[in-house]
């Protein structure tokens, strides 16, 4: 797990555990997904938080060129950025041919070496 | 008043036998030449870095390799933006009269050095260690997730992204340096390989080896060539958290440039816009406020970039013609600008620019540097 911090450490267990963790500021009630000691909106202290996984599609790609041979093996891949309803944004992969605007459910891949956030069509196999 | 009083390259493409500080030995050699210096004339020296070249101090170590003692020397990192980011800060230590004689230069040899493979691999860790990279993205995947917002809320097409790629082919054409000179057609640039959607090969600059220098001094010299306006800003680092995808709010950024020259935008003659993807250059237009919002391909399709239009854009070539070879991508732009406003670009000479309006972006449209060039 290369540059992860305990905080790091902490979102990815949750994703082992399931879970999609994410902070929400106690004094601004920002919600954070990028984890920190402190809200970066107001320097307020946040809380960890689990979100309910349901989101929009803002954005999409799919990629064909992939960085390294191991990803090379999966492609192509859909890369997602998806707004939560929580209210914060994250990448993620995504079932293939999600577009923008398209409500989605979390699911987490656990084919690598870790359980990576994998997005689905909301309605669609779960 | 900083003026560049001279510019220097080498031909971007598969250059072997070269290093970083080679390369930028020669595009050094060549500015201070035009500028009339000798090395001891030089008192500063800024440089990027050299990705087939990691160092802690760069500028040092090019300092000694090249043979030069200066009072002022350092690297400085903005990405794609830090040709311009140079060009700014020299502008601001001449002015401060802390240095006379400033030489900004980079120089790198991905392609021979490092190689496509590596160079993508490598460059795909400017994305979030932790919350992004994991994902498996690219540089094309992050600007290829900016474009498909772009594109579905203001309107723009493929093949409006692939007029930018066939328009640099054709600027590159007349540069003996360029990379590719092959002209391509729109349904080309439609039907090339996928990389990271709706991005394809051709909309995608390729990697370089070369360099590029200028010296930036108190002095006025021959060429008459003042940086009049600067300015910068920096929304945000990685892609996902960027606020808006369809809007980077950098008009304030060009507004800011063009009030510190004292200009407005009629006032422009030429563009130098930073194009590391096509849809980084369209999107850059019609930020700084040369196109409306999901206009700029109507704009081009009106003549408005070409060599003989109103504002000719990139007439090196670009990033996706002429070569991006790192931080000399992005100061390759601003050598052909002060070519051009000193009559001496060639062939592809545009008639008779005064003003040129630059911009550079660094990380996926994170770091931004907008100038004015003039010529008085």
């Amino acid at each position: 797990m290369s540059g992860a911090d305990a905080l790091a450490a902490h979102f990815w267990q949750g994703c082992a555990l399931g879970e999609l963790r994410y902070q929400r500021c106690r004094a601004c009630g920002a919600a954070q997904f990028h984890p920190r000691r402190f809200c970066a909106r107001c320097g307020g202290a946040p809380d960890w938080a689990v979100a309910q996984g349901l989101g929009t599609v803002y954005a999409a790609t799919r990629v064909t060129r992939a960085p390294t041979p191991d990803f090379a093996r999966l492609a192509p891949y859909d890369i997602l950025l998806v707004d939560l309803d929580e209210g914060f944004r994250m990448m993620a992969h995504g079932a293939p041919g999600l577009r923008i605007g398209e409500r989605v459910r979390l699911d987490f891949d656990r084919r690598g070496e870790r359980a990576l956030p994998r997005f689905e069509r909301l309605g669609g196999r779960s | 008043m900083a003026w560049i009083s001279g510019v220097g390259d080498t031909e971007f493409g598969r250059l072997e036998g070269e290093t970083p500080l080679s390369l930028m030995a020669r595009a050094a050699a060549d500015a201070l030449a035009e500028a009339g210096l000798e090395r001891n004339e030089i008192d500063g020296l800024l440089c990027g870095y050299a990705a087939s070249l990691p160092h802690l101090m760069l500028a040092t170590l090019f300092a000694e390799y090249f043979g030069l003692k200066p009072r002022y020397a350092h690297a400085l990192q903005a990405g794609g933006a830090t040709g311009a980011a140079m060009v700014m800060l020299a502008q601001r230590l001449v002015d401060a009269g802390e240095c006379r004689n400033l030489l900004v230069v980079a120089g790198d040899n991905r392609l021979s050095g490092q190689g496509t493979d590596s160079a993508v691999t490598m460059l795909a860790q400017v994305g979030h260690q932790d919350y992004e990279v994991p994902f498996g993205p690219t540089i094309p995947a992050y600007y290829g997730l900016v474009a498909s917002r772009y594109m579905h809320v203001h309107g723009v097409s493929e093949a409006d992204l692939a007029e930018f790629a066939v328009l640099m082919r054709n600027h590159a054409a007349l540069h003996p340096g360029a990379q590719f000179k092959t002209p391509i057609s729109v349904a080309e640039v439609l039907a090339s390989r996928p990389i990271a959607a709706p991005l394809k090969l051709l909309d995608c600059c390729p990697v370089s080896d070369g360099a590029c220098a200028l010296v930036v001094s108190a002095a006025r010299g021959e060429t008459r060539l003042r940086i009049a306006g600067a300015a910068q800003v920096h929304p945000h680092q990685h892609v996902s958290a960027a606020a808006d995808l369809a809007d980077f709010a950098l008009a304030d950024c060009a507004e800011r440039a063009r009030e510190d020259a004292g200009i407005g935008i009629d006032d422009v003659d030429l563009l130098a816009i930073y194009d590391s993807f096509t849809i980084t250059l369209l999107i850059l237009l019609e930020e700084t406020g040369f196109a409306p919002r999901g206009k700029a391909a109507d704009r081009l399709r009106a003549g408005i970039f070409a060599r003989d239009g109103l504002w000719p854009l990139n007439t090196h070539g670009g990033l996706l013609s002429f070569g991006h070879s790192g931080v000399a991508g992005g100061l390759a732009h601003i050598v052909e600008a002060a070519r051009q406003l000193a009559g001496s670009a060639g062939a592809r000479q545009v008639r008779q620019p005064a003003v040129a309006f630059l911009h550079g972006d660094g990380g996926v449209m994170s770091s931004h540097v907008s100038l004015v060039l003039r010529r008085e």
